[in-house]
């Protein structure tokens, strides 16, 4: 199969693939392999690289926001940085929250990085949960300022990246009292640090919060405030707004928030897509390169990628990597076909939108998170060791199952559209979108079985009707998590009480949802594919898809009646064919992600396949062989053989 | 409780003092903390003896882990070493002995491990007068061991080692050499820096002729200096996931010379003449790993798991988020039925694998008596469930941290709660002393054998005689309730576990029948081969867990709760494998919706007693080392106290006069 034309197609653009070539081949991005190195060191080689990277782009004349992404991540290899929050947080909120006024004030001198900022939001005791914040702004008329408090130890800022040490300044969200009353959570731009000297500013407590799973570049931070007092033209007033006399104005609508969650969720999703890719290229390839055991008596070692289990291992993950790099082009465009809505103040499709990204969210990346360690685990004890590039790729990527929304509550909040949207066909109206096979049981109704055991004659080697059988899945779980919520509600009094008495059954029917969709995605992207070759083998994918998640999930497509024992034996059967069937183009399918041999920062999954030789290069850099007897021996090592 | 007294801290700070969220929690306990901490220990005498090691290492500050996580490479290294020293030291002070208690209480963040692994191969593979020279040695630290078995290029597959040591009859001695960079020995602890002798398992070639792997012992530094020796290269392989703190190593080769006496020779031996002679069966080589496949579910495995179970939980009782009614507090996040559903099958999983550990520590204990006395019939079953139950209990313990780990959401990625490097460490689990999936698939290789024989009539060991035993057709649960009955949910994992293996040795033969080759049937089956073998794991906990429960009848209070951990334990199993016991209507659909029913029930009942449950464990603040965990439950304080004594904010970062400044002053062109 034709790699160039694929990674062309879905992956990247040309003019992507070009600015990797700039900043590969640039020598100011050159830097020692960061295994070796502490984390101050890794930090201020971060710092390094981001300033020459502003200055670089600005050089370049690159403005558009999806070449600006790709450059960062190209400069820093996938890994955050510390002015990830300045250039994807502060920059952006003053562009949709400030007024005029206010961008004239703080936009050019942070564009220009006088200002750095960041975005304090989450706290040492609240994260997901954003109405329990706990930090204060009081407006004081006298002054016409606002009085920035930490009152307690949990309502201390905790997290915020770049907040530790890079930032001079900082949007931080607070709860807004003005005239005796609470208005609930407002932004507000603070000074923290003093232009000039880099201090921090009288009533300000600022620092880092240490060390960290992944993220070493990153100084994640915290931030306490006690009386400390910033002018009221420094809330961001575009919607809502104080007056001089303490009056408060209401903002329009709350919804527009919505539009920017799904728009980091959607890159969540992408990014759930390539970490998955990164991983799976360097365990494919690693595996065609590793020779172990006997398969056969007498003949040489065969490559530990022809073991049936290696595949079962990886193969499912391949495909799901694939799969998701469609669900996050998906939501992506979709985010785009109704953002030009949006601004024109229709907000129709949002919900749904907002309900489907917030699901997928936590579906891609609890799977991402678990796909990424099985790679790991494919590889061996070599698959434990920095050099194999997994052990980063995972700690990078882990803190998205949390952040930006965690997991479980981003599912409860689909299952509670999905809910709503049961009820509403129980009730008579119709809904539309990726709920519509809702709309069937209302049909059903007339009958008096079980909705999803009218049968659904699958045929297990037709991805639609795959599709069908998924839908019956999520139709049955959703009816099923809806049910169990009303028999609760019956016997009890408080509806939380029965939310939360059903939220395990909730959780499953958002995932069984979301697992229908990206099968179906994944199943319509089929049909736009026109050269024949690529066609067949991502069928094979797709395929390999949807028959794994049924072998894994037996038991929910059994008891609705959707698939026969016999045919789950069949399913297994399929999925152990087409491990043999896409073995042969297993590797080709990795390369056509086109990870650049610097960019995957792997020595298993080198493009070049020469493991062992550079293992050996690399260890011998490691920081204990520095020196050949290391300084343990004369301190402690010799002492002790001495007096025993 | 020596708990009580490990949480000394600063006056005026709130650290000491019990957060009442976690107070409450420990008035309304179901049983007794204390004896359930005795039971656990083997008694009260034990739980004694364990305090008091466990208090006199974490009084000593030479043992201190509160900077751990601050360290680098080379100071987690040096750290590793001193303490291993320090520990000698201690141990000649106090009396202690070799396999007591005090490794346990350093959380295994010492140096030297792999000595203990040096000198029980010793003592296990070597004759009478290679433990008379070596093992004085050994024990006096005149010399550190390794133990290097892995290559660059093989691992569990040790019949592809390719290191070779060569019978050298005119000087009577053996030639080691590395003749490939794949045969390079890697990733054996201990042998990067300290190590100045190693264990090193190699081909044995005599007169041309290979006779397999065998071990040696070779001294690759220098007694006085420390140097290498001549035709060693050795270093350390690099940064790790975890074990920052060990000096995982290479070792090269090159026409090295050992006397005929330094191969290991209680089974095999070369004489003089170059005749080779064997004593017993060749797998006893393998031996030691048996050993240490047994021990390290405990140690590596099942602790690091209550610690998780620990931290979290208690985290979860401390941390408040959202509301469940309107009006009132924000709810514990432990209230939360989805957080239970995370948190209580790991907590049940992990008494459930401390049984098991148990039961194969008796299993092993007889079959080593049986070894002593030269008699090997039970080596194949040992060897079978060691590795099946390492890799089950290691693959579902590491899934079971790291679930721990994200249930602390944020706070749970910082290293300052420990979870991380709790998980980094087990996970590692999964691939020493044998890679999980090819020791499933050994373990497999056993029952299936067993499955052909009691098929026909030959006799099997007692615990695998259910592959030929006639269960019915169908549960005969009728109510959710009778869910909780032991003999209904262990007779369906015994129905399915039988099933699962049955049908892959019909599918074996099947092929085997239609002409497929014997090797490839076996290729072919191996995923199912892998999902039987953990089947009978899963099944053998289960049943050991049930009948611990029955054991316990002296012990009400105690019995009760168990009981209910063995039931979710059990229905954690089913529920989330309901395909398996669906498959063949064994279990029917309107009966799966008991067994959740009954599971979900469950969450909430365990609930009530989750904190006492992991006190018991009687794990320090000072052993833990977590901010999310600690016994007073005064997170928020000690999060903020502790990040604050990073190295990033007590030094200057020189980041920002060399990269900072010059940004915010427009004057990096410079640069």
């Amino acid at each position: 199969m034709c790699v160039e034309w694929e990674s062309a197609l879905f992956l990247f653009s040309s003019s992507v693939l070009s600015l990797e070539a700039l900043v590969i081949n640039d020598p100011d991005f050159q830097h020692e392999d960061l295994n070796f190195l502490s984390r101050s060191q890794r930090y201020e080689q971060a710092i390094r690289k981001s300033s020459l990277m502003v200055l670089k782009l600005r050089e370049y004349g690159i403005t558009d926001p999806d070449e600006i992404y790709w450059f960062k991540s190209f400069v820093h290899r996938g890994r955050p940085e510390p002015l990830d929050l300045h250039l994807g947080m502060f920059l952006p909120t003053l562009l949709t929250q400030a007024t005029p006024e206010q961008q004239d004030r703080f936009f050019m001198p942070a564009w220009n990085l006088e200002i750095i900022g960041t975005y304090a939001q989450t706290e040492m005791g609240h994260g997901t949960h954003l109405r329990g914040l706990e930090t204060t702004a009081t407006y004081d008329p006298a002054t016409q300022e606002f009085i920035l408090n930490s009152p307690t130890v949990t309502s201390i800022k905790w997290w915020p990246g770049g907040l530790g040490k890079t930032s001079n300044h900082a949007i931080v969200l607070a709860q807004l009292y003005t005239q005796g009353q609470c208005k609930g959570l407002h932004a507000f731009i603070v000074p923290i640090r003093q232009l000039g000297t880099h201090e921090p500013l009288p009533g300000i407590t600022v620092g880092d919060i240490g060390p960290k799973f992944g993220y070493d570049e990153m100084d994640n931070g915290y931030l306490k405030m006690d009386n400390f007092r910033i002018p009221r033209e420094n809330m961001l007033m575009k919607y809502a707004q104080v007056e001089p006399d303490g009056t408060y104005v209401k903002p329009l609508s709350d919804k527009l928030t919505y539009g920017t969650m799904v728009f980091i969720r959607s890159l969540i999703v992408g990014d759930s897509a390539r970490s998955l890719s990164r991983a799976c290229t360097i365990a494919i390839r690693y595996s065609a390169v590793r020779h172990q055991s006997e398969l056969k008596p007498g003949e040489p070692e065969p490559q530990i990628l022809d073991y049936q289990t290696q595949q079962y291992k990886l193969f499912p993950l391949l495909a799901t990597a694939y799969a998701f790099h469609f669900v996050g082009a998906y939501i992506k465009d979709t985010y785009h076909r109704i953002s030009g809505d949006i601004h024109e103040g229709d907000l129709s499709e949002l919900p749904e939108l907002h309900a489907l990204t917030a699901g997928l969210k936590a579906f891609t990346s609890w799977t991402a998170n678990a796909g990424i360690e099985e790679c790991r685990m494919a590889c061996g004890g070599h698959g434990y060791s920095r050099c194999s590039g997994i052990p980063d790729i995972y700690v990078t990527f882990t803190p998205s199952c949390t952040y930006e929304g965690e997991n479980t509550v981003m599912m409860l909040q689909t299952a509670r559209f999905l809910v709503k949207s049961y009820t509403q066909v129980s009730s008579g109206q119709q809904v539309t979108g990726m709920v519509s096979y809702l709309n069937d049981l209302s049909r059903q109704r007339i009958q008096p079985q079980h909705v999803a055991a009218r049968s659904v004659a699958v045929r297990i080697n037709d991805p639609v009707s795959l599709v069908e059988a998924y839908k019956a899945r999520a139709a049955r779980l959703v009816e099923a998590a809806a049910k169990n919520l009303q028999a609760e509600l019956n016997h009890r009094k408080s509806k939380e009480d029965a939310w939360n008495r059903t939220s395990v059954d909730l959780v499953r029917a958002s995932e069984a949802h979301c697992h229908y969709v990206i099968v179906k995605l994944f199943t319509a992207k089929l049909a736009e594919i026109s050269n024949a070759a690529v066609r067949a083998v991502l069928t094979e994918l797709c395929l390999l898809y949807a028959l794994y998640g049924i072998s894994k999930n037996t038991g929910d497509f059994l008891q609705a009646g959707i698939l026969t024992d016999a045919q789950i034996t069949q399913v297994n059967q399929r999925v152990k064919e087409l491990l043999a069937i896409i073995r042969p183009n297993a590797v080709a399918l990795v390369d056509s992600f086109d990870f650049h041999d610097v960019h995957l920062g792997s020595v298993l999954g080198r493009y070049d396949g020469n493991v062992y030789e550079n293992m050996f290069e690399w260890a011998k850099k490691s920081p204990l062989n520095k020196t050949e007897v290391h300084e343990s021996f004369h301190k402690h090592l010799k002492p002790m053989q001495s007096k025993l | 409780m020596a708990l009580m007294e490990t949480g000394k801290y600063s006056q005026g700070s709130l650290l000491g003092s019990v957060n009442p969220d976690l107070a409450s929690e420990r008035q309304t306990a179901s049983f007794s903390v204390e004896k359930l901490t005795a039971w656990l220990d083997g008694g009260t005498e034990h739980t004694r003896l364990r305090r008091a090691v466990v208090e006199a290492i974490e009084c000593d500050p030479v043992f201190s882990r509160e900077n751990q996580y601050f360290e680098s490479q080379n100071e987690r290294y040096e750290a590793a070493v001193r303490k291993a020293v320090h520990l000698q030291k201690k141990m000649d002070e106090m009396g202690w002995t070799e396999n007591g208690p005090e490794f346990k209480a350093l959380s295994g963040d010492l140096a030297f491990l792999l000595h203990r692994i040096f000198t029980r191969s010793i003592s296990m593979l070597g004759s009478d007068q290679q433990i008379a020279k070596w093992i004085p040695l050994a024990t006096q630290y005149q010399l550190i061991g390794s133990y290097a078995q892995t290559e660059l290029g093989h691992g569990t597959y040790l019949q592809g080692l390719e290191t070779t040591a060569v019978f050298d009859i005119t000087t009577q001695e053996f030639v080691l050499n590395t003749p490939n960079i794949s045969a390079m020995k890697w990733w054996p602890g201990d042998m990067g820096r300290s190590a100045t002798h190693t264990v090193v398992f190699a081909q044995l070639y005599v007169n041309g002729k290979c006779y397999g792997l065998h071990p040696f012992i070779v001294q690759i530094r220098s007694l006085q200096d420390h140097s290498l020796c001549p035709g060693i290269t050795a270093g350390d392989i690099g940064p790790k996931m975890n074990f920052e703190h060990i000096d995982n190593g290479y070792l090269m080769l090159q026409n090295v010379r050992v006397p005929r006496e330094n191969m290991l020779s209680k089974f095999c031996e070369v004489q003089p003449d170059g005749t080779y002679v064997r004593r017993g069966s060749q797998k006893i080589n393998y031996f030691t790993m048996t050993t240490v496949r047994i021990s390290l579910i405990l140690d590596e495995v099942v602790i690091p798991l209550m610690k998780a179970c620990t931290i979290a939980i208690r985290y979860s009782v401390v941390r408040r988020q959202s509301k469940l009614k309107p009006g009132e507090q924000e709810a514990k996040i432990l209230d939360y039925q989805t957080q239970q559903e995370k948190l209580l099958p790991q907590l049940a999983a992990a008494y459930a694998f401390y049984f098991i550990s148990d039961y194969l520590q008796e299993l092993f204990d007889r079959g080593y008596r049986e070894i002593q006395r030269k008699n090997f019939d039970m080596l194949p079953e040992l060897h079978a469930f060691s590795s099946g139950f390492k890799a089950m209990v290691t693959q579902y313990s590491t899934s079971a941290v790291e679930i721990c780990l994200r249930a602390c959401g944020g706070h749970g990625y910082s290293l300052l709660s420990g979870l991380p490097s709790l998980y980094t460490k087990i996970v590692a689990s999964c691939i020493y002393e044998g890679e999980n999936t090819i020791l499933f698939l050994q373990t497999a290789r056993f029952l299936i054998k067993c499955f052909m024989a009691a098929s026909t009539g030959q006799p099997v060991p007692p615990s695998v005689t259910y592959l030929a035993a006639v269960t019915p057709e169908k549960c005969p649960a009728k109510n959710k309730l009778d869910f909780l009955s032991p003999d209904i949910y262990t007779e369906a994992y015994q129905h399915m576990a039988a099933r699962l293996i049955n049908s892959t040795a019909a599918k074996l033969q099947d092929l085997v029948q239609s002409g497929v080759k014997k090797h490839d049937a076996w290729n072919q089956c191996t995923v199912q081969l892998a999902q039987a073998a953990k089947a009978h794991c899963h099944y053998i906990t289960v049943k050991n867990f049930a009948e611990t429960v029955e054991k316990l009848e002296t012990q009400p209070g105690i019995q009760k709760i168990m009981k209910h951990l063995c039931d979710l334990f059990a229905l954690h199993g089913i529920f989330s494998n309901a395909g398996v016991f669906l498959h063949d209507g064994y279990i029917s659909g309107a009966q799966m919706d008991m067994v959740t029913a009954s599971y979900l029930d469950l969450l909430a009942v365990i609930r009530k007693d989750a904190v006492p449950l992991v006190d018991a464990f009687d794990f320090t603040d000072k052993t833990l080392n977590s901010a999310l965990g600690s016994y007073d439950g005064q997170v928020y304080q000690r999060l903020y106290e502790w990040a604050q004594k990073s190295p990033t904010n007590k030094q200057i970062s020189p980041a920002y006069e060399r990269y900072l400044k010059p940004l915010l002053h427009k004057t990096l062109s410079k640069l």
